[in-house]
């Protein structure tokens, strides 16, 4: 037998039923997990990975989040497999590979499925929408409020600790022609000016939809060798997904990226104030004041200060998303986050043109997604 | 706030068989969530095992309708169009007695609300229905409960 890639150590199964009667995807997928852990005869805290199907009848998007959250489990790596009949197959070797490589120890693999004989009309029937949407509660902007509010109150930011966020991404624009406010600064008093959209925060704190897409390609350190353009290699990765729900945070004021940038900083024998560049995920204002104080830049509530020290872009001391950030070039959907990703390896490479930034040996990229729950950090460094 | 919130066109719950106690209870002005008899935890929201330790010994109890507000954001703009004739109005995440965190509706009061505020079940028909809704205790009710 060839060397082992990893063990099957827990199985789970339910019984086959033609029908199923107000029973959700949910609790089906609860109950199987249940048995699959216990069969193993792990603790259910011993399970950091989670590997699920895109068929959850109940949530549309943020599947594994939403899983985790119900499970109270709070995966190191989590993910989506979708590949039909193939994905529990897909599953095995996935979380084989993610534990190789240093993600996770041990993996829930699960798919489960209810049938009843009436579809409900709502195909969103995760509990946010039960018991968030119905108190008034719809959207990120308010989720992201709420985060920005407790910072606050905990620390004693101020509106203009977070405005100077968006005029810094808004500076950084100004050096991306394809950046979709280029042409459009807006300093710390346009921020605070413009109009109020969930206390306390602003509607120039919030990125813009736009359409768009971004792709890289990964291969191995050996191939890219071989290839046209000088590699940027990914020397460390952390995830981590706490919760879904702002309700069910275990913290407002940090997130799970604390525990994903220690990670990547960990297996790249790095530390956040070696960082040549910081492309961090930007939805809003508040979520780059938070990383910078989850990556231990600065003391937890002192992003401010930090931030009036620093000057963040290209030719600065602490560039920070020198393409604008998601806050000035925009939100391409998922495509956003990608963003990220694309202009650390452009920096790396040296071929950022007019906003190339001096030392270029290593990046921090962040990714972010619900409300301040999923979590991937990355440390890139130049060839 | 001058706004019949009853009159308003919101997106009702979706009431699944498992999460029905707790609004039958909600119906009825009063608020009910999972204990764990296992690890003694309190469950918000329902599921049918404890996110703390994978029990099915779940049973239902009234909470004290006791809360902390942990945040609180007033809304100019709301996600669903059923709540804009009602903007600006407050959500705020409750940190209930028992433990566990719920978001909820925090009716008007006195003053603008603050963080770390005492809160009470105030239950309030929104778009049709009487949802477990939160008031911050003022000194004076604080002193003689209704």
């Amino acid at each position: 037998m060839s060397r082992s890639k990893g063990a099957i150590v827990g199985i789970g199964e339910l019984k086959p039923q033609r029908l199923t009667s107000g029973v959700t995807t949910l609790e089906m997928i609860a109950e199987v997990s249940r048995l699959a852990v216990l069969d193993a005869g792990l603790e259910r805290g011993a399970i950091d990975g989670l590997l699920v199907g895109p068929q959850v009848g109940e949530t549309p998007q943020h599947v594994p989040a939403t899983i985790a959250e119900y499970l109270g489990l709070a995966p190191t790596m989590a993910n989506v497999v979708d590949l039909g009949g193939a994905s529990g197959a897909g599953m095995v070797w996935r979380a084989a590979a993610a534990i190789e490589a240093g993600m996770c120890e041990a993996v829930l693999c699960v798919l489960a499925n209810n049938r009843e004989a009436a579809a409900p009309r709502s195909p969103n029937r995760n509990p946010i929408r039960e018991f968030d949407v119905p108190f008034g509660a719809s959207g990120a902007n308010i989720s992201y409020a709420l985060l920005m509010q407790a910072h606050m109150a905990e620390y004693g930011s101020t509106a203009r600790d977070f405005a100077m966020i968006a005029a810094a991404a808004r500076a950084n624009a100004q050096s991306n022609s394809d950046a979709i406010f280029f042409g459009k600064p807006a300093d710390v008093e346009a921020v605070l000016a413009s109009p109020m959209i969930a206390s306390p925060l602003h509607l120039l704190e919030i990125v813009m939809p736009v359409a768009g897409g971004e792709a890289v390609v990964v291969t191995s350190a050996e191939r890219a060798r071989s290839l046209r353009k000088p590699p940027v290699h990914l020397l460390g990765a952390g995830e981590k997904v706490t919760h879904r729900a702002v309700s069910q945070a275990p913290s407002l004021t940090s997130g799970p990226l604390k525990s994903a940038m220690a990670r990547a900083f960990q297996q790249s024998g790095t530390q956040a104030d070696e960082m040549d560049l910081l492309s961090l995920y930007d939805c809003y204002t508040i979520m780059v004041a938070t990383t910078i104080e989850d990556a231990g830049l600065c003391a937890p509530g002192e992003f401010g200060a930090w931030l009036r020290d620093r000057d963040l872009s290209h030719k600065g001391d602490m560039p920070l998303n020198t393409h604008g950030g998601q806050l000035g070039f925009g939100q391409p959907d998922l495509a956003g986050g990608m963003t990220h990703v694309v202009e650390a390896v452009r920096q790396l490479r040296g071929a950022a043109g007019g906003r190339q930034i001096g030392k270029a040996e290593l990046a921090l990229v962040t990714g972010n997604g619900a409300t301040m729950s999923e979590a991937t950090a990355l440390v890139l460094g130049a060839a | 706030m001058s706004v019949d919130l009853n009159a308003l066109k919101t997106a009702a719950p979706t009431i699944t068989a498992l999460t029905a106690p707790f609004w039958d209870a909600a119906a009825e002005g009063r608020l009910t969530i999972q204990r764990c008899e296992d690890c003694g935890e309190a469950v918000f929201y329902p599921r049918p095992i404890c996110p703390h330790c994978w029990s099915k010994r779940l049973v239902w109890q009234d909470a004290s309708g006791k809360g902390r507000l942990k945040s609180f954001s007033e809304v100019h703009k709301p996600g669903h169009p059923g709540w804009l004739p009602a903007a600006p109005y407050v959500v705020g995440l409750v940190e209930l007695a028992e433990g566990p965190t719920m978001l909820s509706f925090i009716q008007p009061g006195a003053r603008p609300p603050q963080v770390g505020d005492a809160l009470l079940l105030a239950p309030t028909a929104i778009g049709g229905r009487v949802l477990p809704a939160f008031k911050s205790v003022e000194p004076a009710t604080e002193e003689k409960p209704e």
